[in-house]
């Protein structure tokens, strides 16, 4: 992945040129073995005029293969990552190049904001005000009265996962924070601030993926293999949910997953999860399996999610200190996943023996959800 | 998009909205749901029909909104929230100041207007 932070003047093209060229160098793979092209962008439409990016991004980096550009909100990056399974074990590729890119900053901070609210239900949420920053407070306060719990728990998640950013290069925050800092912040929607919610970033994100034959044929050293895929869809507007506070498409996405590489949500070492908000993280946790309904408040508050406890979470930073290109989220999760593995992330003595990570990319209110179940051999 | 050109279905609601005389849709087998439909969401049927919307609905959550969307820029800080009427729930500004606001609490529904471009909007007031 590149750098993630505010680099305005940076072209989506000239990031994902970067981000996937890094992974070609980085898997030790001649780009002429590569059979296809996937890419996740969300708003490039809006942000700089561009669709199209599959045949874009391909040129960018002198490929001459099928390229599709994959678009599902925030989660449009684990998508990109899907498709490229799907390819693979269809049979119809052995290496395939996924990424994901997004350029926010150039919009400014209501740009932005306008640019990400069309995830949402255009007649039922976005025309009566609603932005993503407001849906999740809108998760947040029902959560809170119907489970309990408080800004300062949801707090404890933005420290952790500060933390967890401070020495990676790669985040966008490179500082740690106290809770008292968190619950001053400005109000973007109360009750979630500024340091409730991920920052506007710019960057992008690839990985290389290749079929299990052709990583025995070629002698390759592929660490990390993805063993499970799974994806949910839930109704678009959060109105429309049963529940305000359950991700259904976050369950069906784990339930797949796990069944797809034959473990149980036990089995999990540690996650990247999906924490566009504070509260994200919570209902991450609760929707994969590893927390009852109304449990997972508590987590990084009681130190059973920071890097030193039982089930590391976002050890990356995740999206609230790395950083959230929305396109290259999904992607991202997975190169810092498989660096936490191999050893070569600041952050990799927290899980020497890990043997089973996890990753949670979601869309909206959760309407969208890719789950990937990644392993190495002990 | 042109101003002159209706969203068929919502504005239809809109406007009955306006008029005091909000419904939903309801298909032959209960389920509720919100314009423009072919089919019901929950179960595919097409036998659907429009059915008069509860005159109060329960408040069941709310932020205040402080960072807006373009089309809010001059109204902000406001307060947004969903709530139920009967089966169905919908998205709207609640016209009280936030200090006053509950979940929970019982709303009326009816249309306002944003400050920033004139749209109009669904707008809550505590019943």
């Amino acid at each position: 992945m590149t750098k993630f932070g505010e680099m305005p003047d940076r072209t989506g093209r000239d990031l994902f040129a970067d981000a996937g060229e890094s992974a070609i160098k980085d898997a030790g793979i001649d780009r002429e073995e590569i059979d296809a092209l996937y890419v996740g962008n969300f708003m490039g439409e809006l942000s700089e005029r561009q669709g199209h990016m599959g045949p874009l991004m391909a040129k960018m980096l002198g490929l001459d293969v099928p390229a599709t550009r994959v678009e599902s909100a925030c989660a449009s990056g684990g998508m990109a990552v899907r498709q490229g399974i799907h390819a693979i074990r269809a049979g119809s590729a052995d290496v395939v190049l996924v990424g994901g890119v997004e350029r926010m900053h150039n919009m400014g901070t209501t740009g932005a904001t306008g640019g990400l609210s069309v995830a949402a239900d255009d007649l039922w949420e976005i025309k009566h005000g609603i932005t993503f920053p407001g849906a999740y407070a809108l998760m947040a306060q029902r959560y809170f009265a119907t489970h309990g719990g408080d800004r300062e728990d949801l707090a404890e998640v933005a420290v952790k996962n500060h933390a967890n950013a401070a020495n990676n290069p790669l985040a966008q925050y490179q500082s740690e924070i106290t809770v008292e800092k968190v619950l001053d912040a400005f109000p973007v929607a109360d009750p979630l601030g500024l340091f409730d919610a991920s920052p506007i970033t710019d960057g992008a994100a690839a990985a290389l993926l290749v079929s299990e034959d052709y990583a025995a044929e070629h002698d390759l050293d592929a660490a990390v293999s993805i063993a499970g895929t799974g994806q949910g869809t839930d109704d678009l507007a959060l109105q429309h949910r049963d529940s305000l506070t359950w991700t259904p498409a976050t369950a069906d996405a784990a339930e797949e997953a796990y069944t797809d590489a034959g473990i149980d949500a036990e089995d999990v070492d540690f996650l990247e999860v999906h924490d566009c908000f504070t509260i994200a993280e919570v209902l991450a946790l609760e929707g994969l399996g590893l927390y009852d309904p109304g449990e997972a408040i508590t987590a990084a508050r009681e130190g059973e999610t920071t890097a030193d406890g039982e089930l590391p979470v976002n050890l990356s930073g995740g999206l609230k200190a790395k950083g959230h290109p929305v396109g290259a989220t999904g992607v991202a999760q997975i190169t810092e996943m498989t660096k936490l593995f191999r050893g070569d992330h600041v952050n990799s003595d927290a899980v020497e023996n890990a043997e089973v990570g996890l990753t949670h990319n979601a869309g909206g209110t959760v309407a969208s959800a890719v789950v990937h179940v990644l392993e190495v051999e002990a | 998009m042109s101003e002159e050109v209706r969203d068929d279905g919502y504005d239809d609601f809109m406007d009955a909205l306006e008029e005091g005389d909000p419904y939903y849709i309801e298909c032959a087998n209960g389920h509720a749901s919100l314009p423009p439909r072919r089919l019901c969401p929950e179960c595919a049927s097409d036998d659907l029909e429009e059915a008069a919307l509860p005159e109060t609905g329960e408040l069941l959550t709310y932020n205040v909104t402080h960072v807006p969307t373009p089309a809010f820029a001059d109204d902000v800080p406001f307060v947004l929230g969903i709530a139920e009427f009967g089966d169905v729930r919908l998205t709207g500004q609640i016209r009280a100041e936030s200090e006053d606001v509950e979940v929970g609490e019982s709303v009326s529904i009816g249309t306002d207007v944003s400050e920033t471009n004139g749209e109009r909007y669904i707008a809550f007031d505590l019943a």
